[in-house]
């Protein structure tokens, strides 16, 4: 099979994959509890204005036909507005999905490098010291819920010490400095949250290419340690480490719901809380339907990187 | 005399179990390599002839530690050296080609990138002239397109090439001493010998002293100049090669010579069959490809009959489709055209199609017994239940079953209740076979079974066979690369090639001259016990080659 009857494949899967999501979403939305017309009006609901507005809204249509509604108008950008105050969702998406996207990616710059170099340490000794305390203590930070490590970071750094703000509501005159400032807790706690896993994924990917025939040949033929490691040893451990780090990505995107809302960071996680205690369906909608899609794209793009990364599939024979 | 370069002093490895108890591996080894000269160590699997070569260069694998002795090159003891002098060592003085250089080449990095590797990261050449070396290498070990060979990628050139490449990589440095583990052993018989000749002249070429591990006597006999025979890590006997070969003193050598790869000087009379019963298997025509939309045949038009009590050998090299011959036979793998008959009825094509009764009449042994036997089932249980299943049998009736059986695999009864990693390797194709046997078959299907085992246990397995043969009236089908072996045990042979059947007949007929060139290539390509045989056998190879392919 060509890479490019894989990608097509692939991408058929996800595009799958999301319409089963999109309906997962939509109806489990619709099945909540309670009357959207009667939590907009409120107190001042009365049956006729109740129908006006469930007749505005479009919620006397069957069922089906309003999914069909709302996926096509989706699929060409129109997310609807805000139930609540009438806002475009979409202006508000991207201006909170950009801010999102700078918070997960300062912690993929540092988490994803962080980890794979964690990893291929505590692999040259296996049982050694550094490796027992990598082990230990990556074990450690991944049996602690992310709150409570933002909360004892906040605790140590902002509330004791006053290095930093506890914070990150974010101003449009910040610069780069202050962008940096309130993005340091918040970035190492999620560092936190998903440093472990892949310090231990790299570092078991890693072993199981140390114990091949080639590393033992690299070794008899006099290859110096830190080359062996990382000439030899991390490209052939590659497939599995991309595999965790692109799950880990599509975790940050959409599982920095609690850092934000801890934080106060207007991304996208905090608007899809805001859009929960609101009852404002279409925002929570949209919010999981874009973290799908996250999740989807990365897990994709990481099926293709760990086939390219093994060059039988790459040169053919 | 000279004196020595390599000097190996009773040397000792051991490895620990859990209680901290020693066992030597390795007991009380001493040798000289003379410069220039090759010394083979010869043993079976497990004799420590690997630990021994990789403990000459300071390496010992995970839990084996060097305990004692020294190994002095030029006055320097290798033991002694730190890490950074070793690496230095390993990389200039002393080099290593691997028993699988496709399981030993960096799969994710260049083949020239590998080659040139040491000299450039330490700066004993510049790439430009490390890559015209590998280049003058490439042309002297007689691979292909010298110049672009190694800009491809491991898995893009063949086995017998990466062996070389791999060789050329020792050389790039010039070193002093070469080891070579069993470099020819993944190869298939008629590539075994261009490699290994390209090996003896490269090490004659350049005056490089060598130490040659292998298990085959009689490849020992073409490129070493004094051996020594290891048995369960000791030392058996050490000598100059003409002396072992010609007049071994000690007996463990004279079974390795009695079961080394050469052929049989009796070959088997063709049995005698009645002309009105059906043969057991009869395949006619088939065609078959590994899909439906595969246009390439990975079978084309296979005509064969296997009578009862016969056996009939199939021959060929990897990728020739005897294995897979093998599978369609027994349902694995359906045909595209043509059909397999059993006792003169037509089977269905497919496994799950085929009745309890046809299925129990062809039995298959798999070539690797620790694969094909799952490790967490006691004996009594894998070799029980096709007794159940086949028989219908109750379990204590399997039971009493199971006991007769091993005793006809000649193994103790008490082994019912051991699992099979507790087992040795001769003794698990053992069970691997009488678990066939479990289900009275009228016909077993023998997938290389003796080709991954040590060549006195292999002896053994096929005495066993023609035993069962007799007692049983049992028919096989004996599948091979070893035209030796297959001589040894077949009445007929067939021999494939591509995919087809290219000569068919009684062993008598089929080896002996004039034979079809490619039978004759294969049985070129089997080493005799003597000094001088691989500078004739090339040149007649080469003939045959180039008329096989015209």
């Amino acid at each position: 099979m060509s890479l490019l009857e894989i990608l097509a494949r692939r991408l058929l899967l996800g595009a799958g994959t999301l319409l089963f999501v999109s309906a997962l979403v939509f109806f489990g939305t619709e099945i909540l509890p309670g009357d959207v017309a009667y939590a907009i009006l409120g107190q001042g609901a009365t049956p006729e204005l109740v129908e006006q507005v469930r007749d505005r809204l479009g919620l006397n249509e069957p069922l089906h036909l309003r999914y069909w509604i709302w996926l096509t108008n989706f699929l060409a950008g129109d997310f609807g507005s805000s139930l609540a105050n009438g806002a475009d969702i979409g202006t508000e998406v991207s201006r909170r999905a950009s801010n999102t996207f700078i918070l997960a990616s300062c912690t993929a710059l540092v988490a994803v490098p962080l980890a794979i170099t964690l990893g291929l340490l505590a692999s040259i000794k296996p049982g050694g010291r550094l490796d027992r305390s990598i082990t230990s203590v990556s074990l450690a930070l991944i049996s602690f819920p992310d709150f409570m490590v933002a909360v004892i970071l906040v605790t140590i750094f902002a509330v004791k010490l006053h290095w930093l703000p506890a914070i990150a509501s974010i101003r449009p005159s910040y610069d780069v400095f202050d962008w940096i400032r309130i993005l340091i807790l918040p970035v190492t706690a999620l560092t936190f949250t998903i440093l472990a896993h892949m310090v231990r994924m790299t570092r078991s990917a890693v072993l199981n290419v140390l114990s091949s025939p080639a590393i033992e040949m690299a070794i008899l033929k006099g290859v110096p340690r830190r080359r062996l490691m990382v000439r030899h040893a991390l490209p052939n451990a590659l497939g599995p480490i991309i595999n965790v780090v692109a799950l880990n990505l599509a975790y940050l995107i959409s599982g920095v719901v609690i850092i934000e809302t801890l934080f106060n960071f207007p991304g996208l996680g905090r608007y899809m809380v805001e859009g929960v205690t609101n009852r404002d369906v279409p925002i929570v909608q949209t919010c999981a339907m874009i973290f799908c899609t996250f999740y989807v794209l990365l897990n994709i793009l990481a099926d293709i990187l760990s086939i390219m990364a093994n060059p039988r599939v790459r040169y053919k024979k | 005399m000279t004196k020595p370069l390599l000097k190996v002093r009773h040397l000792d490895v051991s490895v620990y179990d859990r209680k901290n108890n020693e066992t030597k591996i390795v007991d009380d080894i001493s040798f000289d390599v003379q410069p220039g000269k090759v010394i083979a160590l010869i043993g079976e699997s497990g004799s420590g002839k690997t630990t021994i070569s990789l403990g000459c260069m300071g390496y010992t694998r995970p839990g084996c530690y060097l305990t004692k002795g020294s190994v002095e090159l030029d006055g320097v003891n290798v033991l002694d050296l730190s890490v950074p002098q070793l690496q230095e060592l390993r990389g200039r003085d002393i080099t290593y080609v691997a028993q699988s250089a496709a399981a030993s080449f960096n799969s994710a990095m260049r083949i020239d990138a590998q080659v040139t590797e040491i000299p450039v990261i330490t700066g004993s050449m510049t790439r430009k002239d490390a890559l015209d070396k590998a280049v003058k290498l490439y042309k002297s070990l007689e691979l292909p397109d010298p110049e672009n060979i190694g800009k491809r990628y491991p898995h893009q050139v063949s086995g017998g090439q990466l062996q070389r490449l791999m060789a050329a990589m020792a050389m790039i440095s010039d070193p002093r001493l070469l080891i070579l583990d069993e470099p020819t052993t993944a190869l298939d018989v008629t590539t075994q010998i261009e490699v290994l000749y390209s090996f003896k002249k490269l090490i004659s070429d350049n005056n490089t002293a060598a130490i040659y591990v292998t298990h085959d006597l009689s490849l020992v006999a073409q490129i070493a100049d004094h051996i020594l025979v290891l048995k369960d890590g000791q030392m058996v006997e050490y000598g100059d090669t003409e002396q072992i070969i010609s007049n071994p003193s000690h007996e463990y050598t004279k079974a390795l010579m009695a079961a080394a790869n050469v052929m049989p000087d009796d070959i088997h009379a063709p049995s005698i069959i009645s002309a009105e019963a059906p043969p057991i298997i009869e395949v006619k025509s088939v065609s078959a490809a590994y899909s439906n939309s595969d246009a390439k045949n990975v079978l084309e038009d296979i005509n064969l009959k296997i009578n009862a009590g016969e056996t009939l050998g199939i021959i060929g090299e990897s990728g020739s489709g005897k294995t897979t011959l093998g599978r369609l036979i027994s349902g694995l793998m359906s045909a595209k055209s043509g059909h397999v008959l059993l006792n003169g009825q037509p089977l269905n094509p497919h496994v799950q199609q085929r009745s309890l009764d046809e299925l129990r009449q062809i039995q298959f042994v798999f070539q690797m017994a620790d694969v094909a036997l799952n490790p967490r089932q006691r004996i009594n249980k894998i070799l029980g239940r096709p007794m159940m299943f086949y028989r219908g049998l109750s379990k204590s009736e399997a039971t009493k079953e199971v006991a007769r059986l091993l005793e006809r695999v000649e193994l103790p009864t008490d082994f019912a209740w051991r699992f099979p990693p507790e087992l040795s390797g001769g003794q698990r194709q053992r069970v691997n076979l009488a678990r066939a046997l479990a289900a009275e078959p009228k016909i077993i299907i023998c997938d290389e079974i003796t080709s991954a085992l040590d060549t006195v246990v292999a002896q053994q397995i096929l005495d066993l066979l023609e035993n069962l043969q007799d007692e049983f009236g049992l028919s096989y089908m004996f599948i091979t690369h070893d035209i030796a072996t297959v001589a040894k045990i077949a009445e007929r042979i067939a021999v494939m090639r591509l995919g087809r059947i290219v000569s068919q007949g009684t062993v008598r007929d089929v080896l002996t001259p004039p034979c079809h060139d490619y039978t004759q290539l294969l049985l070129n390509s089997i080493p005799e016990m003597r000094t001088d045989w691989l500078d004739e056998a090339i040149v007649e190879r080469r003939a045959l080659v180039k008329a096989l392919n015209a």
